[in-house]
């Protein structure tokens, strides 16, 4: 279990936080609160591919998008049962993953990033004109949830237990030994396989994981949004992922949390004064890389490791 | 050592998160709050400004007070897709406390705020989304079609002209890929083929396609005697362009949905959009003399000729509005509201006759078939050359009897098997 | 007329829009290892420019000019006052210049609108043209022809010039050039610029028949990014070839496979990046 007091502290602390945010912040901003662990979900499912991986990639969205496709599909079309439409929703995203991986762990760095840029393009345009499955332009739409979480609050509160339940396994995940080898091949691929490591074994595997992640969060989304379309799937989204994981800091897992804090915020904070809210990101994203590559969390680490040093 | 800096990195954050969120509560009592959605993006961008002017200048007329208490318009972008117009229609009504919520154009996001409005009670009304299931199969007591039509409506009465009148016997048709394009299609094609035509073939292509010219020559191949055209937007715009410079344009009619020759589309456009027949309640060439003065209006404020979609939003402004007066302006009690809304006949339409709602939620119209011509200063318009009056949602079939056939989609498009 | 040389047509002059845009991105992508993901913006942003010259003077080639050279001086902008940051780290380029795209596509929706544009051709380029049974716009004809033109252009320059030779000798290794004493930065600038220009003038010329919107940018760039690919990084014949491929699979594509017409473009470039990233023409660094 956790290796300290301390940490049990913190632990305990962020869960009452949790647990107190629909006081703090009722009614729509409750909503706003499950968006953001939803994404937040996303992000650090990114951030396991890209900080510990070391393999950026741009198709996390379109495996996000795939699992609520799944679930809304099957609930209202198929007529099946929620949580039967969660499960398969979250195999949808593994088996899509699988396939991506398979044929992506051979590239890195930017030829990654554009593989994956193409997958995501080919999910996009399936989802785009299989109109009979997909609805096409229309999206699907219904509603996905039982009676007791189309209560608000009720979603928040379920949406954050996957959340904690599911940060604690990522965060059991890269502590343990197999994520420490993820990080081996990220910091020298060559090394650890002069060690003797099978590096596209773990990577594959390194893979799956992340996109099982995705998978959750994508079928929180259905039960969040009640519909589907093709921009659910689209670039944009893989951009908007990568963007909370960059701007909290790559390799940081909590990082991407604040990533998404900060961007739905700003989003949302943004969107009353102004439209420009694309520009406003694209500069964010600007000033990231060129002062704080390490996102806010490694910012803020590196300044206050600087100040102790004193 | 780390989780000490950590948390306090979360703390800064989330403190920073939570600040702007102090936002001022909204009272009850007081404006009247309006949701106004809109494509000010994407391929609909040229009719959702228009849908903005129209709604507008029934308030500049009338001014922005009703029973005593003001009224407020807050207006999104829907970016013309379904997902943003979700988004939007959340905002709105949760964190802007709009009373009720109007507009939008595409039928793929008129759905999708429908379905919120749907779950969640809020009014919406809708003059130019025409998604046809809105009021046939699924009616919903709060969506509301004030001043609209419904997507299979227009395009009947321009297949019984195409065929009696000018003698088409086979078509092909070309569409956006989405609900709308497949009830239109549908309409057109269930009527010509049980007339006695023969649809030959039918193309289906994504919202936003820019480059037809794949089509272009399938189109000249397919053996038709013309051609249907559901376009709307930029697409119409561009497929107006291209069906001339293939060589297409006077070798082949064309007839269009009345928003493949709206104002918003042609009014850049020159001889290309000449001789195209559509059909539709609204002519902006119309010599009726509610029309003529409307249009006036429009082109003193706006300086150009109005379109359906600012046509339909001023119709929706003066229903909504004279439904608000009715009941002394207290939006709040919404069955009364929307009671109140149905019930309305608008007999200051500028289309010069009442308009009012049948059983089932969708007016019932004087249908013009229309011709692009070329006035004096140059500018196309739509002239009505014939009229089927008296057109409903259901056409000339049974209500309960067309129920019973499914939606029209690219799997079903009601045509006939001869 | 035959319907097959209609769709080759078809896709033969798109090819020449895509060529002249992709030879713009596989030129930097193949010299400076940039993967430009605001190519583009700079279309778009390009093709906006230019229809704003060309209501100020009436004249669509000017308009052309312009664009080229407006669009040149932003790269500049941006490979100067940006890109020069976060040198030596090829992910932080490719995500600083995704910022940059965010921001020319926001700052065109504010300085242009979202309504759909289309820059007006001169009357000798628009409408039909038939020669026999056969009827094609003259315009795309044109853009054929100016495809034709910047391939032998850009061509003669790689191979006559001081510079081609400088870019020639840089794709296959930028280290040993500036060992050798050469400014390889300018030439880095210069070629961003050149490549640049080309997105920009690529915006005028799609603009006249495809019209200008604010999605444009994300459109072109995927496609960009599909020909670069196939045909291999910092190749002219390369992007040539990819050009013609991606054009004619998706004209075809969507005229037999439509469900598919996506797939059929990037599936492809998928399955070259997984197993031969280099593309036709690529040259190992």
């Amino acid at each position: 279990m956790l290796a300290n007091k301390k940490q049990m502290v913190y632990v305990i602390l962020a869960l009452i936080v949790l647990a107190l945010i629909p006081t703090l912040m009722p009614g729509y901003k409750t909503s706003i609160a499950t968006e953001i662990l939803i994404f937040a979900i996303l992000a650090m499912s990114v951030d396991i591919m890209a900080g510990y991986t070391g393999r950026t990639s741009l198709c996390h969205g379109a495996i996000f998008g795939v699992s609520t496709y799944v679930v809304l599909h099957y609930v209202t079309v198929i007529g099946g049962s929620v949580w039967m439409g969660a499960l398969l929703g979250v195999l949808a995203a593994m088996a899509l993953t699988m396939v991506f991986a398979a044929l992506a762990i051979r590239t890195s760095g930017v030829y990654f990033i554009l593989l994956t840029l193409a997958l995501g393009m080919i999910v996009w345009g399936v989802c785009l004109r299989w109109t009979s499955v997909t609805g096409g332009e229309n999206g699907i739409r219904g509603s996905v949830a039982t009676e007791w979480l189309l209560n608000k609050q009720n979603l928040y509160y379920f949406t954050a237990i996957c959340f904690a339940v599911v940060t604690f396994g990522m965060w059991k995940f890269v502590n343990s030994p197999f994520g420490l080898t993820l990080k081996g091949i990220r910091d020298s691929e060559s090394r650890m396989r002069t060690l003797g490591y099978n590096v596209p074994l773990h990577l594959f595997i390194g893979f799956i994981v992340s996109g099982f992640f995705a998978g959750v969060a994508g079928a929180l989304y259905a039960f969040f949004n009640s519909f589907v379309s093709p921009s659910t799937v689209a670039l944009a989204q893989s951009v908007e992922g990568l963007l909370m994981a960059i701007v909290g800091g790559v390799g940081t897992l909590f990082g991407a949390i604040i990533g998404s804090i900060l961007i739905i915020s700003l989003e949302n904070f943004v969107s009353l004064y102004t439209d420009r809210w694309l520009m406003i990101m694209g500069f964010l994203f600007i000033f990231t890389m060129i002062f704080a590559p390490t996102g806010f969390l490694g910012a803020a680490r590196n300044f206050i490791k600087s100040r102790e040093k004193r | 050592m780390e989780r000490r800096n950590f948390i306090k990195s979360i703390g800064l954050t989330v403190t920073a998160g939570a600040a702007p969120w102090v936002n001022t509560v909204q009272a009850q009592t007081g404006p009247i709050r309006i949701g106004l959605l809109s494509p000010l993006t994407g391929v609909l961008a040229a009719g959702g400004k228009e849908l903005v002017e129209g709604f507008e200048l029934y308030w500049k007329q009338n001014g922005l007070t009703l029973a005593g208490r003001q009224v407020e318009i807050v207006i999104e972008d829907d970016g013309s897709n379904p997902d943003m117009a979700l988004q939007k229609a959340r905002r709105l009504v949760e964190q802007r406390n709009v009373h009720f919520l109007m507009g939008s154009v595409l039928a793929n996001t008129g759905l999708a705020i429908s379905e919120y409005a749907r779950s969640s009670g809020t009014p919406y009304f809708i003059p130019v989304v025409a998604a046809d299931e809105l009021t046939q199969r699924k009616r919903v007591p709060n969506i509301i079609r004030v001043a609209g039509y419904s997507a299979s409506q227009m395009p009947r009465p321009l297949a019984e002209y195409a065929y009696n009148v000018k003698k088409v016997r086979k078509i092909v048709t070309i569409s956006q890929d989405y609900t709308f394009g497949h009830e239109q299609c549908g309409g057109f094609s269930q009527t010509f083929s049980e007339l006695g035509g023969q649809v030959i073939q039918q193309f289906w292509h994504p919202l936003n396609t820019a480059d037809f010219s794949p089509y272009m020559a399938q189109l000249k191949n397919a053996g038709a005697d013309a051609v249907f055209a559901m376009e709307t937007g930029a697409d119409a715009n561009r497929f107006i362009k291209q069906f001339r410079n293939f060589g297409l344009q006077g070798k082949l009619p064309l007839y269009g949905a009345m928003n493949l020759t709206d104002q918003s589309v042609i009014r850049t456009l020159g001889e290309e959009a000449g001789g195209i027949i559509s059909s539709a309640h609204f002519a902006e060439g119309s010599d009726n003399a509610a029309t003529k003065k409307f249009v006036a209006e429009y082109v003193e404020a706006y300086g150009k000729l109005p379109s359906i979609y600012g046509f339909s939003l001023y119709s929706g402004a003066m229903w909504v509005a004279e439904a608000i007066k009715k009941i002394n302006g207290k939006v709040e009690d919404k069955t009364a509201f929307l009671n109140a809304v149905r019930s309305i006949e608008l007999t200051n339409s500028p289309l010069g006759r009442p308009v009012k709602l049948d059983s089932y939620g969708n007016p019932v119209y004087d249908v013009f078939i229309r011709e692009t011509k070329v006035r004096p200063d140059g500018k196309y318009w739509n002239v009505p050359i014939q009229t089927y009056p008296g057109v409903s949602q259901f056409g000339k079939y049974d209500p309960e009897v067309y129920m019973k056939q499914p939606p029209y989609s690219r799997d079903f498009q009601g045509i006939k098997k001869s | 007329m035959s319907m097959t040389i209609f769709q080759l047509l078809n896709g033969a002059t798109f090819a020449a829009l895509l060529f002249v845009v992709a030879s713009g991105f596989t030129l930097i992508f193949g010299l400076m290892r940039i993967v430009n993901l605001a190519h583009g913006a700079l279309y778009l942003f390009g093709g906006y420019l230019g229809l704003t010259v060309a209501n100020l003077t009436g004249n669509f080639f000017l308009a052309g000019i312009g664009a080229a050279i407006g669009i040149a001086l932003i790269g500049l902008i941006i490979d100067f006052g940006l890109l020069r940051f976060v040198r030596g780290s090829e992910l932080r380029q490719v995500l600083l210049t995704l910022g940059v795209a965010f921001v020319l596509n926001d700052l065109a929706l504010v300085l242009w609108g979202g309504d759909t544009f289309s820059i007006q051709v001169p009357a000798f380029l628009d409408g039909p043209a038939e020669f026999g049974d056969v009827t094609y716009p003259i315009y795309r004809l044109f853009v054929l022809l100016v495809g034709i033109v910047i391939f032998i252009s850009l061509g003669l320059m790689i191979t006559k010039t001081r510079l081609g030779a400088l870019i020639r000798a840089g794709v296959d290794d930028a280290e040993t050039v500036s060992a050798m004493g050469v400014d390889i930065r300018r030439v880095f600038i210069y070629t961003f610029m050149l490549g640049s220009a080309l997105a920009g003038l690529g915006g005028v010329m799609g603009g006249a028949f495809l019209t200008l919107y604010p999605t444009a940018d994300s459109e072109i760039l995927v496609y960009s990014l599909a020909v670069v690919i196939i045909g291999g990084r910092g190749s002219l014949v390369g992007a040539a070839v990819g050009s013609l491929l991606v054009a004619m699979l998706s004209t075809f594509g969507q005229v037999w496979f439509p469900e598919l017409a996506y797939f059929v473009i990037f599936g492809p470039m998928a399955i070259l990046l997984a197993f031969r990233p280099l593309g036709l023409f690529g040259k190992v660094a």
